[in-house]
């Protein structure tokens, strides 16, 4: 195996590694809420086995040691003998964050210092102890642990073990060394098992030119003499479900199937007992007759089994590489501005509206938009693995500060462009942190304000209107607006005769440098604040807004757009050029007129709107495309916030029109630059730049325009 | 690359070659992407002279190179035979607005001379190499440095 087929496997390793993790997660987290059901603890304890397997081929040894304490403790719960209560998830869901902090650096190559995890490993070891359950051996071993598969097994052999004779034709498909399972690993776990006689059937095997290096050859003749049941042998294969084909035999009968041994059973019930049937089947058998109306639902259960997995099996996904479906993106877009195109040319050519070139045309368009929908549509993510990192910040909070809080969500099916949920995580993380850190109250004065004392913060996501809202909401305190207009008129941010109404306060926190927390906690003070929670948001085209209710909590609500593909923005004319500027940094537009302008120092103009004055900027200048300002009287100011609420006025020559843009990056074949967030293509195919309102006004780029910016400074 | 020297009668290698002023020059047909005619380009807010702005390629943003600018000999007057030559620079693709094509040359490895040793920019900066062809002399553009180092820097 090459080095890169090596580097392939282990990638395709870590990308499940990160499905099978948040499966757990979600498994962990519904235990949590008390749904304990079989089939969740069994999902998380699949998925912790399944990377302990996959870690172990990578001889990731710290890794595999974790998973291992880890499953033995949810093979507890699994068995029945564990019960999910929240003593037992605390460390449970402490020991998932571990696993996953595990798994990352693996990845990365790092190595965590084991004693950092220490304490939480002690913890779910100690579980396993509680119930006296000797751990005899602390070796790393795969236990053939016995488990009810829901088949008509329900209860255990009555006699002693004997011993079975398993013929094993174990033959792996190339998917098996894909999903960086060995063939050779599960030998080793049969081994465990009992005595055993293995084969090599090596008849498969081509010339060495026709071999194929990520194919699969050889087949393997195992017998086994072993006393445990059929369900262990096909335990030890059931990670590679799907991935090989697997024939057992038990000592000369061909292998049953619960489909099989549930239609036995419908046999045996008819009257028509058969000498045929396997000794299992047979125990099993009187045993369900003594319960039909059970036996009723496992045989059905049972033989509804092989249609779910077909079930599942259609849904499947495939993984395409982002570039992929960015190329997509582009072509459709241009796609888009042909269609566009050649809707210009019918309307120029004068073509009658029911002639069948404008007929078609239409059909075309709406062909066109309905492929740019299902396109945008593969880059739409759901936010619930980013909202099951949030419950992690959460519990670690929450430590952290002695509080009790929960983490509720809402919409976690909600989609999105991958890349907004991507640049979501970072504003999130901050405001989780700070509704625990700073919202809710220590469970003391939460008791003394008559609340329950675990507090909670709730995350919801949902669709309006085209753009994607969410809210994160605490039942805490509420903002303390005495505390914050004191802090604000302390750091000279506001006079202290302001009038301020109450939203007036709140917005205050959004201001740079604001920070209302006592003592600078190792949480939340960590010198950004939500000035820089606000600026990320609008970089994604999102708002954010506030409400508080004293005692009752705080809402942050953000509203932002479902995809960065487009944008919304409104077209103007400066200096021949046309460009965008984005919608959601746009106030208003207005005409200047002339004593709304005054000048102020060598070159710097301001305007007044409504007696206040603010900087008038001219785009044509600023960006180098004139050397004289242009003729205020002749032109449009444009009214825009940017982050930290200040505002300034654009000056532009006329305005075209307010549309949606496709979002082109500059930086891909050239690199930044200074004032243009990026590029978009105009109708006629031309290209057009995209003001980076903030970056103007801040003037950022002085450097690059050398002398002629230094006024004022 | 490595074993041009190695071997006695030399690789074939394939270039496009141009004109940019009275200067004829050419690129490995291996970089080039396509070419095609001069369409209006949107200028680059303090961009480099050299810089003509960026137009769509198929939906892609394509910074235009004025390689006569490039080279100091003068701005280019894009004219109905001026074509804009679309290239592969590691991972960006850029476009560079010539004269005219002239020609598909296949020239042996090892034919190619150091660039004469004259003390100006443009030979230092931008050439590589020399090959002599049919009387001809055609320089080896290094495509490395044509786009600014800053805007490389911050790709």
């Amino acid at each position: 195996m090459t080095v890169d087929t090596m580097a392939a496997i282990r990638q395709t390793f870590f990308q499940e590694c990160e499905e099978q993790l948040s499966e757990m997660e979600v498994g962990l987290l519904a235990m949590d809420e008390g749904n304990a059901d079989s089939e969740t603890v069994n999902a998380v304890f699949r998925a912790v086995h399944s990377i302990k397997g996959g870690a172990g081929a990578f001889k990731l040894t710290a890794l595999v040691q974790f998973a291992h304490t880890f499953e033995t403790a949810l093979d507890l719960v699994r068995g029945g003998k564990l019960a999910p209560t929240p003593e037992v998830m605390k460390p449970m869901l402490r020991a998932a964050d571990v696993l996953s902090d595990l798994v990352e650096a693996s990845r990365d190559g790092r190595e965590i210092d084991e004693s950092s995890y220490a304490s939480i490993a002690e913890d779910v070891k100690a579980l396993t102890v509680i119930e006296g359950e000797a751990e005899e051996e602390e070796v790393i071993d795969f236990q053939p642990a016995v488990i009810d598969i829901g088949g008509p097994e329900v209860a255990p052999e009555p006699e002693g073990p004997k011993l079975h004779e398993y013929r094993i034709k174990f033959t792996p498909r190339p998917e098996l060394y894909a999903n960086a399972n060995e063939a050779s690993l599960i030998i080793r776990e049969l081994s465990r098992l009992g005595q055993i006689e293995v084969n090599c059937d090596t008849s498969g095997v081509l010339d060495l030119d026709a071999v194929d290096p990520a194919g699969a050859y050889l087949s393997w003749d195992i017998k086994l003499n072993s006393e445990v049941p059929i369900e262990s042998v096909r335990e030890i294969f059931e990670f590679v479900d799907g991935e090989a084909d697997i024939n057992i035999e038990t000592d000369g009968q061909p292998e049953v199937s619960a489909a099989d041994i549930a239609s036995l059973l419908a046999l045996a019930l008819g009257g028509n007992s058969t000498s045929e049937t396997p000794a299992e089947t047979a125990e099993a058998a009187p045993e369900m007759a003594k319960e039909p109306a059970n036996e009723a639902a496992s045989a059905s259960s049972a033989l509804t089994e092989t249609p779910k997995n077909v079930a599942v099996q259609a849904q499947t996904t495939i993984r395409v590489e982002f570039d992929r479906v960015d190329r997509l993106i582009n072509l459709v877009g241009e796609l888009v501005i042909n269609q566009a195109m050649l809707s210009q040319r019918v309307v120029e050519a004068n073509f009658a509206g029911s002639s069948s070139v404008v007929i078609g045309l239409e059909e075309l368009e709406q062909l066109t938009r309905e492929i740019q929908e299902s396109v945008m549509a593969i880059r739409a993510q759901p936010v619930k693995p980013l909202f099951q990192r949030m419950s992690r910040i959460v519990r670690e909070v929450a430590d952290a500060t002695g509080k009790e809080v929960r983490l509720k969500t809402d919409g976690e099916a909600t989609e999105v462009d991958k890349t907004v949920v991507e640049r979501l995580a970072e504003p999130l993380t901050h405001m989780i942190r700070n509704a625990v850190d700073h919202g809710i109250e220590t469970p003391e004065e939460r008791v003394a304000a008559g609340k329950p004392p675990e507090g909670t913060v709730r995350l919801s996501a949902a669709h309006r209107s085209g753009r994607i809202v969410i809210e994160i909401s605490d039942d805490g305190a509420g903002i303390n607006r005495a505390k914050v207009r004191a802090s604000a008129i302390k750091k000279g941010l506001i006079s202290p005769d302001a009038q301020l109404s109450d939203s007036d306060i709140d917005n205050l926190l959004f201001l740079p440098g604001f920070s209302t927390a006592a003592t600078i906690s190792a949480i939340s003070g960590r010198g950004v604040g939500m000035d820089v929670v606000k600026r990320s948001i609008q970089a994604l085209g999102g708002r954010i807004s506030i409400s508080s209710r004293p005692g009752q909590g705080s809402t942050f609500s953000m509203s932002l757009p479902l995809t960065l593909a487009v944008l919304d923005g409104m077209a103007v004319s400066v200096a021949g050029q046309t460009l965008v500027v984005p919608l959601t940094a746009i106030v208003e537009t207005l005409k200047p007129k002339n004593g709304e302008l005054h000048g102020l120092g060598a070159e710097g103009r301001v305007m007044a709107i409504r007696n206040t004055f603010v900087p008038l900027i001219d785009v044509g200048t600023q960006l180098g495309f004139r050397d004289t300002p242009a003729d205020p009287e002749r032109s449009v100011a444009i009214l825009v916030e940017t982050g930290g609420g200040a505002r300034n006025a654009l000056l532009v020559d006329s305005i075209q029109d307010q549309r949606q843009v496709v979002i082109k990056s500059l930086e891909t074949n050239y690199g930044t630059v200074a004032g243009i967030a990026a590029a978009t293509i105009l109708g006629d195919g031309r290209v057009a730049l995209i003001l980076d309102v903030d970056a103007l006004v801040t003037g950022t780029f002085e450097d690059h325009l050398g002398e002629s910016l230094r006024f004022g400074t | 690359m490595e074993n041009v020297s190695s071997s006695a009668n030399g690789v074939n290698r394939e270039f496009v070659s141009f004109h940019v002023g009275t200067q004829e020059f050419c690129i490995d047909i291996m970089g080039v992407r396509e070419i095609r005619g001069w369409t209006q380009a949107t200028p680059l807010p303090h961009s480099p002279t050299y810089v003509r702005g960026v137009i769509n390629l198929r939906g892609a943003v394509l910074p235009i190179v004025d390689l006569a600018m490039r080279f100091g000999i003068g701005l280019t007057e894009p004219t109905a035979r001026s074509v804009i030559i679309v290239v592969q620079v590691h991972q960006q693709v850029i476009g560079l607005l010539v004269d005219a094509v002239s020609d598909i040359l296949t020239v042996a490895e090892a034919a190619m001379q150091p660039t004469p040793d004259i003390a100006s920019e443009l030979a230092k900066t931008f050439v590589k190499g020399v090959y002599a062809v049919d009387g001809r002399m055609i320089s080896i553009v290094a495509l490395d440095s044509v786009l600014p180092v800053s805007s490389k820097a911050a790709a």
